[in-house]
């Protein structure tokens, strides 16, 4: 049912995209949300993905590692098809790290305990292993000294830093960020977006939404602005960013700068 | 309260309340007449029944300190005692009952689904005391089986009512299953942890916690219903507290027994029910 995928290779080559989306669609009921997107993340690469709220850049990112089912369409990860029915999802998702809006971490858990969970659960780590494994990641994110507070504990930059050292730990080829500022008082964004900006200078592959303009022009190889459920301008940021060229992207840029 | 504003174009003269200030202090009024009426009534019937009661009477009748005496120590150490085996053992059962039914009626797969209504629109609909009777007497005798004992008491009630607390409390866990909010089901998942992993060690140790106030609640509905527990007919060694102070009321006919098993049944119900409201008010804040 798919074009012949190329051969399973462990180690990413540059000419195959990390991600790939061809014509992906999405419909909830009769609304189209994605209609159609054509999309490639080169390895290493960062891709800012702007857009107003609504146009559906959640429902993208969660079509990758399909917490969403696409409606059509394929996403293809290192250059296989994971809407093929006989796709490992579980397999999938380890490769994919995410960070989400509203953080998720798990409450009942300490920050260590949300590190090593996955590690002992699903790649069967020791727990000496998956321990320091989530030290050494929690000190990445700057916060080795808050291993044994609870999330409730933490304020929401710290549990954001939490959680992208959760999906760190798993050792992700790639990381998707939905929004991962945007829950966040203003003067706690910086810590997340540094932590951000290393893993990128770091060479993580990385699909990032986001409404910090900012960090799409100084991080972001390329910029996608979404509208309605399509791609409407992509390209580098200074050219996106600097000089749109549809009305929508102008009106956009122009309400998004305005604060 | 005393310093009424007067208005700018100075048409209200200085004693001249404004209609809000008018307004208020007569409904201020009425409702400290209301407060005498009430306190009045209320006085008026505690005197009458004070002096209209035989007390003497009433007290040998209901609080007689020698029929009393006679109930100790068996009252706490056999049927206190076994009254708490009989609800810990429900309890218990009607947990395990109550976590597979929710479960199933979750699943994907129709029949389990169908299942799982199935036995709790059953075990709901009916009486507790036909529950008690068809597990207790029938089912010894059409099936020729016996129940075992466990803690010196006989099964068949523990059974009884834990098949009935499954029904009510599979609804409880369920609830608090789904409770757990979405997004916790969605970190874990894209993690790779697989569903049934994501279940064990990321929804249910949550949802337990949202659970814990219901599930005390129904520990004190279960203490009261193994009362019924009496209809049963048990021996001077499995008796529980209401069949306990039952018979010890035929020995003299005084009320005093049922008095005193009351009495230890509100001293395991309201530190229980006021533990609820403790445990609902920590889940409050912590949300
Ligand atoms: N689970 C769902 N069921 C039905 N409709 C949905 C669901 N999730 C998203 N939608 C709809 O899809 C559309 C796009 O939503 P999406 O969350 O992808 O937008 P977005 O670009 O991320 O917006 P925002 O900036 O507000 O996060 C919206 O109209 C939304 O109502
Ligand atoms: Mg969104």
């Amino acid at each position: 049912m798919t074009d012949a995928p190329a051969a399973p290779s462990s180690t990413p080559s540059a000419d195959i995209p990390a991600i790939e989306l061809r014509g992906l669609r999405k419909a909830f009921g009769d609304n189209e949300v994605l209609k159609g997107i054509d999309l490639s993340v080169a390895p290493k690469k960062v891709i800012c993905i702007i857009g107003a709220s609504g146009s559906g850049k959640s429902t993208l990112l969660r079509c990758v590692n399909r917490l969403e089912e696409p409606s059509g369409g394929q996403v293809l990860i290192d250059g296989i098809d994971i809407t093929h029915p006989d796709c490992d999802l579980d397999l999938v998702r380890q490769r994919i790290g995410m960070v989400f809006q509203q953080f998720n971490l798990f409450p009942h858990l300490s920050a260590l305990d949300n590190v090593t969970l996955a590690q002992r659960k699903v790649l069967r780590r020791s727990d000496e292993q998956a321990d320091e494994v989530a030290r050494a990641v929690l000190d990445r994110v700057g916060l080795a000294e808050k291993a044994d507070a609870y999330p409730s504990q933490l304020s929401g930059g710290q549990q954001q830093r939490v959680a992208i050292a959760r999906a760190l730990a798993m050792n992700p080829e790639m990381m998707l960020f939905d929004e991962a500022t945007s829950a966040l008082d203003p003067e706690l964004v910086g810590d997340v977006l540094d932590v951000m900006r290393t893993l990128a200078s770091e060479g993580m592959t990385m699909l990032v939404v986001t409404h910090e303009m900012g960090f799409a022009r100084r991080v972001a190889d390329h910029v996608v602005f979404m509208d309605q459920g399509v791609i409407c301008e992509q390209g580098p940021p200074d050219q996106v960013l600097g000089t749109p060229q549809t009305p929508r992207l102008q009106q956009f840029l122009e309400k998004v700068l305005e604060h | 309260m005393t310093d009424i504003p007067v208005s700018d174009d100075g048409r209200l003269g200085e004693g001249d309340l404004p209609e809000l200030y008018r307004s208020g202090r007569a409904k201020q009024a009425r409702a400290k007449r209301n407060r005498i009426l009430s306190y009045a009534a209320g006085i008026g019937v505690f005197v009458a029944v004070a002096l209209l009661g035989d007390w003497g009477k009433i007290q040998e009748a209901y609080f007689d300190p020698e029929s009393a005496k006679v109930l100790f120590p068996e009252i706490i150490t056999t049927a206190t005692k076994n009254t708490l085996i009989y609800t810990f053992g429900a309890f218990v059962g009607g947990v395990a009952i109550g976590l597979l039914m929710a479960v199933m009626k979750m699943s994907s797969l129709r029949p389990y689904r169908w299942f799982a209504i199935t036995y709790i629109e059953i075990f709901r609909g009916l009486p507790a005391l036909l529950t008690i009777f068809i597990v207790g007497f029938g089912t010894p005798t059409a099936l020729g089986v016996q129940f075992p004992t466990i803690f010196g008491v006989p099964t068949a009630g523990i059974i009884s009512l834990a098949l009935v607390a499954g029904a009510y409390l599979a609804e409880t866990i369920r609830a608090g299953i789904q409770g757990v909010p979405k997004g916790q089901v969605e970190a874990a998942r894209s993690l790779g942890m697989s569903p049934s992993l994501t279940t064990r060690v990321v929804v249910i140790p949550q949802a337990f916690r949202l659970v814990i106030p219901p599930l005390t609640n129904e520990m004190v509905l279960l203490l009261k219903d193994t009362a019924l527990l009496a209809a049963l007919g048990t021996t001077a060694t499995t008796v529980e507290l209401t069949k306990f102070g039952r018979d010890a009321f035929s020995i003299n006919l005084n009320n005093t027994p049922f008095i005193v098993a009351g009495v230890m049944y509100l001293m395991l119900t309201i530190p229980l029910t006021y533990l609820v409201g403790r445990l609902e008010k920590r889940n409050m804040a912590s949300r």
